[in-house]
């Protein structure tokens, strides 16, 4: 069970990975417009090149 | 709504000239605007195109959930020129302001919740991970060091996540008072002490994981509320922001738009015709007539002129009014009603929500059983470990896991269910209260009516006497001429030929027939006798006046409502300010048995006293300043989206359609989600009264714990979502 050392601290550091993933989503706004979001990305408006 | 109506500022060449351009700030603007009618990706492409293509705008964002756009542009654009835009594209769209606004667009108590709340789900699920390991039968060295690892996760995720639970507690605590926030923060840090001791004693038992799942649930309960109450809030401040309060100040002859904040005492102040009185004042230039509908609920038009004294709300409804103000702000009479409503304001107050109630029942007991458990124990086996073990187990499983989520998965989703349908709760409670509802009141003059007047004696009048008055009464905007207009024109009567049509402000209209002089207006002025009803006179010269009578035009669904609410068995009463004969047409048209007239705005609110001293629970619906402090003293209170200010913060439920009908349906959703709620308080104590013996046996493992937990929440919430 000895490979248990690197596991259980690699698996938390991938957690604390999406926990800051989240932190970062939430700090940019990104749970403002849940409607909008939804909406936007069915739009093809920027499909052919990136809104400048 | 007024926004839009409002006199643009760029559009008015006249006001430019002579101005001096205001000096180029860098800063850009920032210009909020709503938009009621966007629901899907093209709306939002298109808006945003519209609003990018117009010439000063750096950039437009759509916010599709709170139906708004915001604009970032140069300071000249104007927010009139922007919804001028996008009516352009086709999207009708209101100016908000953008200092109200503020407040809501960061949530950061809500940021925070959702923050503590996310850190207490990852946490949970990694000591779960590292439990599951324990429960299938680690031993010795490795149980403690799953358990030692446990214990760094959920230390540090406690303090930081299970905060909201420790202060709610303490503040209880300080006044001697128990709330629900109390059995949970004993739990936690009870099962938090007991699993580091257990833990440091390379023990079998460590409830980490139940700590850190409590507390997940728990904030997932208290996020739920929160939410619900913000949309509310924003949805409130939104209609509150939709009034941009400016007004024409007159500065030395020339007109200047101002916010009506900068209004002193003294400032001669420019009134247009449709326009609102921003402050209470005296009228020094001009004669017209003045709406006092939403403050006293009277449907005559009054006669002002110089030196008549005016109020805030009113509105001139001819000429153009220069007046002088007497009070602004803070003293005009419209606030001054504010008092009123402090007083009235206890059918709130008087109402202990379920949650409390349930707790007031819950939280001692659940000390006590504890308390019970671990003396039993400690009596029984003289092992204080034992003992103080199963005391946190009962604690824990007891904890009102189930109950925290209970109401707040109720509300949340009845109050969205109700949102869809155009209405919008604004208070916690106002279901439960809506729920015992047995007599319903309304307003007259705004709420049941549309404060709009209809003809109702076209049939009594010769043919050329409507010709004639249909011709006088095209040449005004005053509602009683418009409405006389409108149902000549669907009799298909055509105008008769006048000469030197004029409008009297205050009075009435003239006009010349063939050289004989016809007058439509005022009682007094065409020389007939002012009968009881609202009703305008046509004088041609040498006949008598005839007199046409009008009625208020009933609001949409008003006749419906009233139908359902009688047949539902509810005491359906009318309440008004206006006069005897308006009111009791009004209540003989609709089948309404009992109402008031004349009614002073403290006479309504100590008849709603009066009757909820008889044991009735109230609703009132109003729209009103003199309906504000009834609507403040009733059980619980509705008003019309186009009610006052002072009306909407005065009410729990505001309708925001234009129509009353969502009110019966609104009865039986609040019924239905009371239900939903005592449903979900019994499922609780059905998983209580399982697992209480179990664990008083002692024989509660923490995956017992878990597995109970998780149970009766995803009860309780799937039991609340059957009300969508």
């Amino acid at each position: 069970m000895d490979v248990l050392i690197y596991l259980i601290p690699a698996s938390l550091f991938l957690g604390c990975i999406g926990l800051l993933a989240f932190v970062y989503t939430m700090r940019s706004n990104q749970y403002d417009d849940p409607d909008g979001n939804s909406q936007r990305i069915l739009s093809d408006e920027w499909d052919d090149q990136p809104k400048p | 709504m007024t926004a839009a109506l409002r006199p643009s500022a760029a559009a008015c060449p006249g006001c430019a000239i002579g101005v001096p351009e205001a000096p180029e700030v860098v800063k850009d603007a920032r210009i909020m605007l709503s938009l009621p009618t966007i629901h899907c990706s093209g709306c939002i492409s298109k808006v945003e195109k519209a609003l990018n293509e117009h010439p000063g705008v750096h950039e437009a964002r759509v916010n599709l959930t709170l139906k708004r756009v915001s604009v970032e542009a140069d300071v000249a654009v104007t927010a009139d020129a922007l919804v001028g835009t996008l009516a352009g594209a086709g999207f009708e769209a209101h100016e908000l302001d953008a200092d109200t606004i503020a407040a809501t667009e960061t949530d950061k108590a809500g940021r925070a919740l959702l923050m503590r709340l996310a850190v207490a789900g990852f946490a949970s699920m990694n000591v779960m991970l590292l439990s599951v390991a324990v429960w299938s039968g680690a031993e010795g060295v490795t149980r403690d060091m799953f358990h030692w690892i446990s214990a760094v996760i959920a230390l540090p995720t406690i303090a930081f996540s299970a905060q909201p639970f420790f202060i709610n507690a303490w503040s209880a605590l300080k006044v001697r008072a128990l709330n629900m926030d109390v059995p949970i923060t004993l739990a936690i840090i009870l099962a938090l002490v007991t699993s580091l001791y257990e833990t440091a004693n390379s023990g079998h038992h460590a409830y980490f994981d139940a700590a850190l799942t409590l507390t997940f649930f728990l904030l997932a309960g208290r996020y739920l509320d929160h939410r619900t109450r913000a949309i509310a809030k924003s949805a409130a401040e939104e209609l509150a922001a939709l009034e941009v309060p400016r007004a024409i100040r007159l500065d030395d002859g020339a007109e200047v738009e101002v916010r009506v904040a900068e209004l002193r005492v003294g400032d001669h102040i420019l009134v247009r015709p449709g326009g609102r009185m921003p402050v209470d004042g005296v009228v020094t230039q001009g004669t017209s007539e003045v709406d006092r509908s939403l403050l006293t609920g009277e449907t005559v038009p009054l006669f002002a002129g110089p030196d008549t004294a005016v109020s805030a709300g009113e509105v001139n409804l001819t000429g153009p009014l220069t007046i002088r103000a007497t009070a602004v702000g803070e003293d005009t009479s419209l606030h001054r009603m504010a008092d009123l409503v402090a007083v009235a304001e206890s059918g709130r107050a008087r109402y202990t929500p379920l949650a409390d109630s349930a707790a007031k029942l819950y939280a001692p007991g659940v000390h006590i059983l504890s308390a019970l458990s671990f003396a039993g124990w400690y009596l029984y086996t003289f092992d204080l470990r034992t003992s103080l073990n199963i005391a946190a187990a009962v604690l824990i499983i007891t904890c009102p896991c189930a109950l925290g989520l209970a109401v707040p998965a109720v509300t949340t989703a009845a109050s969205g269910r109700l949102f869809r349908r155009g209405m919008l709760i604004k208070d916690g409670t106002a279901l439960e209260r809506l729920a015992q509802v047995d007599t319903v009141v309304f307003d007259k003059t705004g709420t049941l009516t549309q404060g709009t007047p209809e003809l109702t004696n076209l049939g009594d009048h010769s043919r050329r006497d409507l010709q004639v008055a249909l011709a006088l009464a095209e040449a005004s905007s005053h509602p009683l001429a418009t409405a006389l207009a409108l149902a000549a024109r669907d009799a298909r009567i055509k105008p008769a030929d006048l000469t030197d049509l004029t409008e009297v402000p205050g009075y009435g209209i003239e006009g010349l027939l063939k050289d004989r002089k016809v007058r439509l207006g005022r009682a007094s002025w065409v020389g007939a006798k002012a009968g009881q009803m609202t009703s305008t006179y046509l004088h041609i010269d040498g006949n008598d006046p005839a007199c046409f009578t009008f009625a208020d035009r009933l609001r949409d669904g008003a006749e419906d409502t009233v139908r359902a609410l009688i047949k539902d068995g509810k005491q359906v009463i009318l309440m008004s300010g206006d006069t005897t004969p308006a009111v009791e047409g009004l209540a003989e048209r609709l089948g309404i048995t009992q109402w008031v007239a004349e009614a002073l705005p403290g006479d309504k609110a100590a008849r709603i006293a009066a009757l909820t001293d008889k044991g009735a629970k109230v609703l009132m619906v109003g729209d009103g300043l003199n309906d504000t402090a009834a609507l403040a003293a009733a059980d619980v209170s509705m008003s019309p989206a186009s009610a006052l200010d002072a009306a909407r913060v005065a009410s729990d439920i505001v309708l925001l359609g234009k129509t009353l009908a969502p009110i019966p349906e609104a009865l039986t959703t609040a019924r239905k989600s009371t239900r939903r709620i005592s449903e979900n308080f019994r499922i609780a104590t059905v998983y209580n009264v399982i697992a209480v013996p179990i664990a008083i046996a002692g024989l509660a493992t923490p995956l017992a714990a878990a597995l109970a937990m998780s149970l009766s929440s995803i009860t309780v919430s799937l039991n609340a979502l059957r009300l969508r």
